[in-house]
Formats: structure tokens, C-alpha cells, sequence
């Protein structure tokens, strides 16, 4: 049998020494007693060889980090087994590496016990310390008075310094004091709670604050002593206000409950009644682009409106000789409220920059308003408008042609083709040509159009096929510039 | 009148907002600094109300005098309760005094509609501005922004707060119109879509300006109107995908005094919220989706039991799971798994295989747990078929009904 007498209760230092030597002289767990300097326990018992813990170990062996990890916090438990806890995991990990990944393990399963409670206790320290102000010192010092469970004030300290380091304050315990004077965390032995001050300015608000912030209609007592346990309430000033606040819950509910609703003291006409635009648009006359703006934010002719966050307008010159119509706004375009801003849009950028035409002067716009998709945790999916919510939209898209009377449409993929023409339109087959108005159903607009691939689409295609892909983007683009350009 | 009734009024009038989060933003601390403060990642909450709530914040309205008239105020202009205003350096120094005795995190200021949308929020974010930068305060600050307050001024608020939020405030855009004519639904859209903008926008680069780095959150009543659970978790859901939100806080109507007359007469059930909160749980941590977690028919979550357990007794052809083989989305829909239980349960069985003594170490809830999940040594027969399961994992009506409210 050996013992080990550590300085501190909190010696990890000396504790990692001497295990360290324990291990490489191959001593079981059960064969160690371990005590630290000063308590009392078997001092008497002469059996015992002392294991003097600042011996440094000549052998090192190596443990996982997760095991330091563990131990820096058990060691701060305050039962007197946590010592020869740890020492036992250690010397278990000599033969079984993997022992720290097993929390079912018995001796991982109680390290990790004393583990959370040392973390819970830490936890409520920072919670739960309350301050109060010295009387006559200057510069003033705040003073607190605190009970943990565990032997974790030199853990707790540099968080309070790094939080108040232009303060001066101590937070005194009954096992250890620390101190901080604007240069150093000093730690002293431990106090009463006499040397702490009684009362403090501050502390008349809180407490107002703490019986105003409550809510007499939801009493759950219970949620609230299992985050706060009543051992910590005689150091919480608030705590004494809990019981009048409870016995008078029921009471303060009732009467609002059953107090008719009063009349208004005083009245105000709503500042405004009704801020949702009219979708209503008369079909004849003139509208001007702005007015449809404002008017489609207001539609409510298929349920798209109601997961987007606002209807996305066609952008772009009033008197374009080139329209574009997409199929409808992602997610990008849905935030800012503008048409082909995300990737798509840039892909649509680059193109037109290389195909020489001046996005500035043409007009953008989509088939569909409203961004469809599917929630997917943190993100939004694309869907495909089914053709209800094509066929629903496209009076705006009308509307939009008819005041802008363009000389060309550019169709953008399978969905703008189809709200352009009415019905579905192959691409392949029809791209790469201007096709005269005449074959472009519908009879509202007399406009000639021409096909392509939507700009997502190259985002889309496989690595290999993208230049040619894009090239051919472009040089539809170029048709429509050249044919757009001379009339 | 003084700062006492001040906070007394403008507490009271703060209460209904369910948020108290102070946790996850950017870790910083004073060292170095002229002034205090510091957030290192983990909120911490410095009391609990008997409400059961968190108080990690001073959670104060700047005024209650409001031109709005939203039914389920307190605060509304048609309320007849008592009115007042802080002043900017009366709310700094509450603040300060209140955290360096070290009872709060931070500050949660929020606001009644004066004058305007903009001329509220710039006296927002004036108190925002003012503890960072002539106090070089470090600690946690969330704003709430006024929904049709400018873009501009939603920036600013995102420089100097951790945290700024927009509440939605009803789930149903025809219960927002009745119950709070002045407020826009696609305005309160647009907020925090301008929000989310700027947060990926600052999180893009490293040296991007810093904009609210603990994100947005919003919050839903709950019980005021007759929208169905299923409506609201769809909502949620639209929520976290469109803006990205840490959060959506659900508060369950609670009665207010001097209330509207459009209001129903009684509070929702507590428990309603709380398994609304379940259920967002479940479909920010476990996969599952909000159309999952109703069945064909109601649309309303069962109060009696927790929505995992309701899911998984309508899908009892899903189990039992085998804890040694399993995969992880499926041991994540066993009731009574939470999601560090799994990790734990995957990291062991790659070691050696799981008993069933090795479940009691891990503090499982064997009893609704073991019905679902297969594992070596549980010499109980499985009742997953049986009509039994339900009577088993449901409390008992009759002795919950023996209960006192609270024990």
C-alpha cells in the first residue's frame, strides 16, 4: 500500500506526478490512498509508503487530451474519491486506449458525473455571485459573498477578471477568497459572510426589477428551483421576494381574468387602416410600370405570396427594346426584392457583358413573382412554378410587355417560354432564331421572341459541356442584340 | 415621477417578449478595454423568475407610450395603463449597475411605436451606441428592431447589438390584419430579410463589418388567435430556411391586464408552448420535418404526450432500433434519445457492443425508451405491436387530474 499526500485540494500538478509515477511503477488503483495536506484521515496508518508527488517520473507515456480534460475538472469535486477516480481511468487507459470514448464504462460514467457537477457548479458561480458595494472605500470595491459546491474559485476567477477588469472586487467563500486590483488575481484563505457588505444601492432596483419582469399568469415553480436550486437563494437578494410573488400569483391572474375589458381612456384612429395593396388592377388603360410595382406586392391569386417575402418585379428601363423573362426569383432575389441578382443573375451578367448588350438598357423580369421552394433546415429550395401559378402570374408578365412594348422577348428556359407563348415550348428546337410574333400565342402582345437556356442551367451542366454550353448562351444573346439593335 | 416606477412600468410593459438569449456570439471580453463586459459563447442565465423563465438580460421597453393598437398589447394606445419613458442615460446606467454587480448579461431594449417607425428606432440604437462606444461596454445587447424603421438604421442597430430581432408576432397573416392593424406582415418579412442580408454579408469575409453576430430570432403568440399548431410549425419552418433564425420563441397567450375585447377569455395552455418548443426541437436537431409531426387529420400537437413519442407510436413499423446497429437518424427518433445520448451511444458501440446495464449509465428514460430499441440482455417482450404501448407511455388522466397545479 502507498499513499500520496497532495499540497492543495486542488494540487493537479502534484497529482499528475504522482500518478504518472504510479503507472510506470504498475501500482493498481486499489493500492494508492490518496489525502491531501492538512486533512485528517488514517495519518496514523504506518503501513503506508509515501509517494513523494514531486518526484518527476523519468518514463513518460502519453493519454488522450480528453482524459486531461476530464481530470482538470474532477479534480475540482469535492469528494475525496476523486483522486483515486481518476487514477483508476488513468490506469485503465494503459491497456484500454479506447476507454475514454466509453461512456457506458462505470468508472468513465462517474468521472463524467463529477464532471458535470464541478461544470454546473462553475456555471452557477458565474450566475449566481452578486456583487455589492464596499461602504467608504475609495475607489470603490465590490464585494461578494458566494457558497460553492466544489473547490472551483481559482477555476471561476479569470472569467470575473476578464469581465471587470476595471473594477476592484473580491469574491469571498468560506474555503478560498480572490482579489482583484486592476494588476492581479490574488487568492487568499476563506472568509465569513460577515466581511461582506449587507446591502448595496443598486439592489433596491433589482428587486423591482425582479418582481416586474415576473409574470403572475404562468406560474411554474418548478422550472425555475430546478435552474436555480434553493441552495443558492440565502446569497440571492431577489430570492426573498419569491414567496410573496408566488402566493400572490393566483390572485393577480384572476383579477385579470375576470376584470371586463375597460373602455379605452383615450382613442386613436389606426395611423393606418390597411397596408395591403390592391391586386385589383383594372385590365384596361395605360398602367404604368411603378404602379404595378406597388400593385403586385398585393397579389394573392396563387398561394406563392405566402412563404416569399415579397414579389419580385421586373428591373430595368422603361422603353427597353429587349425584355428577359426568367422563371422566378430564388432565394438571393427574394431577400433583395430584385430579379437576377443571385448566381444566376451574375451568370446572366457575365454573358450579356461578353455578348456586348447593356443590361442597363433592357428590362428583367420573371414568369413568376414569387420565389417557390421548399424549407430545408437553414435553406430554401427551388421548386418548379407548376402551371397554375404560371398561368396565375402571367397577367403581370402581360402587363408589364404592354408597358413596355418591347421589339424583343428573350425567353429564358422552359418556364419563361412557356409563359411567353402560352403553351410549353421546346428549347433545343427552337432556340437560335428570332421567331416572328405570329407564332407567339396569346394574341395580348405582338412582340417577336427568342429562346434560350435559362442562366442556371450553366450552372448546372457538367463540367465538360460548360464553355460550349455558355458559348452558345452568348451567342443567342448576340442574335438578340443584333436583331433588337437595328430596329 | 422616478427611476423606480420608471423600471417598475417599463419591466412589466417587456415581460411578454419571451427572448432572454444571451448566448452565442462573438467571444469577447474586456481585457485591454476602458470599460466592462464580456460574452465567451455560453449565455448565462443570472436568475429565474416563478415563471420559470430565464432573466439573463435587462429586459426593458424604452417607452410604453405606443401609437399602435395591437389587441394582445399591453402596451397598445387604446390600453389604459400607467405610461413612461426612460431616458437614454438612465437606461445606460441601469445597465451598468446592474451588470457590474454582476445580476445581468446584458441589455434587451425594445420599444412602443413613437412618433414613427425611425425617429423609435434611432433612439434604439442611440443607447446601443452610447454604452459601446462612450462606455466601451462589452456585454451582450439585443435590439429589437422596429419593423418598418429604415434600412439604415437596421444597420446601425446591427453594429452595435448581438443580437437584433423582429417579431412576427402571429403565425396567420388574416390574424395579424385583426389583431394588429398597423403592423404589415411582408414589412416584418422584409426586416428580417434585410437582416439575414446583412448578417451573411458580414459573415462573408473576415473583415467585413461586424453585424449582429448572435444572429436574429423572432417570436409567436401562441393561443390569441385560433391558428393551428401544424400552421405555426410551418411558419417556423419557412422561418429558419428564408432568414436563417437562431430562434423562434413561442409565448402562449397569457391574460393581460385591462385587455382587448377581441381577445379569447382564457390564457392557452402552458403546456402548448412547451410542446411547441419540443417540436421546433425536433426539427432543428433531429431531422424532422413539420408536415411529420402532425397526423393525417388534426392539426394540433397532443398536450398529453411529447411529440417524438407521438410520432413514433403512429410509426411503430420504424422500430424497435437496434441501439448496436442503428443508424444515427434513426436512433435520433427514438423517444427518450437525445442528441449527445446518440453521440455517446455511436462513440461506445464502436468500442465493444452495448448492453443493456450500460443504458442506466447513460440516465435514460428506460421506461419510454426501451419499448422502441433492441438491445442484448432486455428480457422484456416487446409491446411495440400491442394496443397496450399507448396505456403505458400516457400519463394517467385520473391521477394527473390529483395533482396539485404546480407540485
Amino acid at each position: 500500500m502507498h499513499s500520496v499526500t497532495l499540497i492543495s485540494a486542488t494540487d493537479f500538478a502534484g497529482w499528475r506526478r504522482a500518478a504518472r509515477h504510479c503507472v510506470n511503477m504498475d501500482v493498481a488503483p486499489e493500492h494508492i490512498s490518496w489525502r491531501v495536506q492538512g486533512d485528517v484521515g488514517s495519518l496514523f496508518d504506518s503501513n503506508l509508503s509515501s509517494i513523494e508527488p514531486t518526484v518527476e517520473s523519468a518514463t513518460a507515456f502519453t493519454v488522450p487530451r480528453s482524459f486531461l480534460q476530464l481530470a482538470e475538472l474532477v479534480i475540482l469535486h469535492r469528494h475525496a474519491a476523486r483522486f483515486s477516480v481518476l487514477y483508476r481511468l488513468l490506469w485503465r487507459l494503459q491497456r484500454e486506449p479506447q476507454l475514454m470514448t466509453l461512456s457506458v464504462d462505470e468508472d468513465v460514467a462517474r468521472a463524467n458525473a463529477m464532471k458535470d457537477a464541478v461544470r454546473r457548479d462553475i456555471h452557477k458561480m458565474k450566475a449566481f455571485v452578486r456583487f455589492r458595494e464596499a461602504p467608504f472605500t475609495s475607489p470603490p470595491r465590490l464585494i461578494a459573498w458566494f457558497e460553492p459546491q466544489h473547490h472551483i474559485v481559482e477555476a471561476v476567477a479569470p472569467f470575473f477578471m476578464r469581465r471587470f477588469p476595471t473594477l476592484q472586487w473580491s469574491i469571498l467563500t468560506p474555503e478560498r477568497s480572490v482579489h482583484w486590483d486592476l494588476k492581479e488575481l490574488r487568492f487568499g484563505t476563506g472568509a465569513n459572510k460577515s466581511e461582506a457588505p449587507a446591502d448595496d444601492a443598486a439592489e433596491s432596483l433589482w428587486l423591482s426589477y425582479y418582481a416586474s419582469i415576473f409574470n403572475p399568469a404562468r406560474l411554474k415553480v418548478h422550472t425555475m428551483q430546478a435552474h436555480m436550486p434553493k441552495r443558492y437563494w440565502r446569497n440571492l437578494p431577489e430570492a426573498a421576494l419569491i414567496p410573496h410573488l408566488i402566493a400572490n400569483a393566483t390572485s393577480r391572474t384572476e383579477d385579470m381574468l375576470h376584470r371586463t375589458p375597460a373602455e379605452p381612456r383615450r382613442t386613436r384612429r389606426p395611423t393606418r387602416s390597411s397596408r395591403t395593396p390592391s391586386a385589383a388592377v383594372s385590365s384596361n388603360g395605360d398602367q404604368d410600370l411603378d404602379s404595378l410595382r406597388t400593385a403586385v406586392q398585393g397579389c394573392r391569386d396563387c398561394p406563392l405570396w405566402k412563404n416569399a417575402t415579397q414579389a419580385v418585379f421586373g428591373e430595368g428601363r422603361e422603353r427597353a427594346k429587349i425584355v428577359f423573362v426568367g422563371e422566378q426569383p430564388g432565394d438571393q432575389e427574394d431577400l433583395a426584392g430584385r430579379p437576377f441578382v443571385g448566381p444566376a443573375g451574375k451568370m446572366l451578367d457575365r454573358a450579356l457583358v461578353e455578348a456586348g448588350v447593356d443590361r442597363k438598357l433592357t428590362y428583367v423580369t420573371n414568369a413568376v413573382k414569387h420565389f417557390k421552394f421548399e424549407p430545408r433546415g437553414k435553406r430554401r429550395i427551388h421548386k418548379k412554378p407548376n402551371e397554375m401559378e404560371i398561368a396565375a402570374c402571367n397577367q403581370w408578365l402581360q402587363r408589364e410587355l404592354l408597358a413596355i412594348k418591347p421589339t424583343l422577348i428573350v425567353a429564358l428556359g422552359a418556364t419563361g417560354a412557356r409563359a411567353v407563348f402560352g403553351r410549353a415550348t421546346a428549347i433545343e428546337k427552337n432556340r437560335g432564331r428570332i421567331i416572328p410574333s405570329i407564332e407567339a400565342a396569346g394574341g395580348v402582345h405582338t412582340t417577336d421572341v427568342l429562346v434560350t437556356v435559362h442562366p442556371s442551367y450553366l450552372l448546372r451542366v457538367p463540367p465538360e459541356d460548360k464553355q460550349s454550353a455558355y458559348e452558345r448562351f452568348v451567342a443567342d444573346l448576340k442574335l438578340a442584340q443584333g436583331y433588337a439593335g437595328k430596329r | 415621477m422616478n427611476l423606480d416606477q420608471k423600471l417598475r412600468i417599463l419591466a412589466d410593459a417587456a415581460k411578454y417578449d419571451a427572448s432572454c438569449a444571451s448566448s452565442g456570439s462573438s467571444k469577447r471580453n474586456s481585457l485591454g478595454g476602458s470599460g466592462i463586459g464580456s460574452t465567451e459563447g455560453n449565455g448565462i442565465c443570472h436568475s429565474y423568475a416563478p415563471d420559470g423563465r430565464c432573466i439573463s438580460l435587462l429586459k426593458i421597453l424604452l417607452t410604453n407610450f405606443c401609437i399602435y393598437d395591437c389587441h394582445y398589447c399591453i402596451n397598445r394606445v387604446s390600453s389604459n395603463v400607467p405610461r413612461a419613458r426612460f431616458a437614454a442615460d438612465e437606461i445606460i446606467k441601469l445597465t451598468l449597475d446592474f451588470y457590474s454587480r454582476n445580476y445581468i448579461e446584458g441589455l434587451f431594449l425594445s420599444s412602443g411605436i413613437i412618433r414613427d417607425a425611425d425617429y423609435t428606432m434611432e433612439q434604439l440604437v442611440r443607447v446601443a451606441r452610447e454604452l459601446r462606444e462612450t462606455h466601451d461596454f462589452r456585454g451582450y445587447i439585443h435590439l429589437k428592431a422596429i419593423a418598418d424603421a429604415s434600412d439604415a438604421l437596421l444597420a446601425e442597430a446591427g453594429r452595435y447589438a448581438d443580437r437584433v430581432s423582429v417579431n412576427v408576432e402571429l403565425a396567420s397573416e388574416t390574424s395579424l390584419h385583426r389583431l394588429a392593424p398597423q403592423k404589415d406582415a411582408q414589412t416584418i418579412k422584409r426586416s428580417m430579410a434585410s437582416l439575414r442580408e446583412h448578417i451573411d454579408e458580414s459573415r462573408s469575409e473576415p473583415n467585413a463589418p461586424r453585424f449582429a453576430p448572435g444572429g436574429q430570432s423572432t417570436q409567436v403568440i401562441v393561443g390569441a388567435d385560433t391558428t393551428r399548431d401544424r400552421e405555426i410549425l410551418e411558419r417556423s419552418e419557412t422561418l429558419y430556411s428564408a432568414y436563417r433564425l437562431r430562434r423562434v420563441y413561442y409565448s402562449a397567450f397569457s391574460p393581460i391586464p385591462d385587455a382587448s375585447k377581441l381577445l379569447p377569455l382564457q390564457p392557452a395552455p402552458l403546456i402548448r408552448e412547451h410542446r411547441l418548443y419540443q417540436a421546433d426541437w425536433l426539427m432543428r436537431y433531429y431531422g424532422f420535418r413539420s408536415d411529420e409531426l402532425f397526423d393525417a387529420t388534426e392539426g394540433m400537437l397532443d398536450l398529453e404526450i411529447d411529440p417524438k413519442l407521438a410520432w413514433a407510436l403512429r410509426h411503430r413499423e420504424q422500430f424497435p432500433v437496434d441501439v448496436n446497429a442503428g443508424p444515427r437518424e434513426q436512433l435520433l427518433r427514438v423517444p427518450g434519445l437525445g442528441v449527445k445520448t446518440v453521440e455517446r451511444i455511436i462513440a461506445a458501440r464502436r468500442v465493444r457492443r452495448i448492453h443493456y446495464d450500460d443504458l442506466q449509465r447513460l440516465h435514460l428514460p428506460l421506461k419510454r425508451s426501451l419499448p422502441f430499441i433492441k438491445v442484448p440482455g432486455d428480457r422484456k417482450r416487446k409491446i411495440i405491436d400491442s394496443s397496450m404501448l399507448d396505456s403505458v407511455l400516457r400519463p394517467k388522466q385520473e391521477q394527473l387530474s390529483l395533482l396539485p397545479v404546480n407540485a
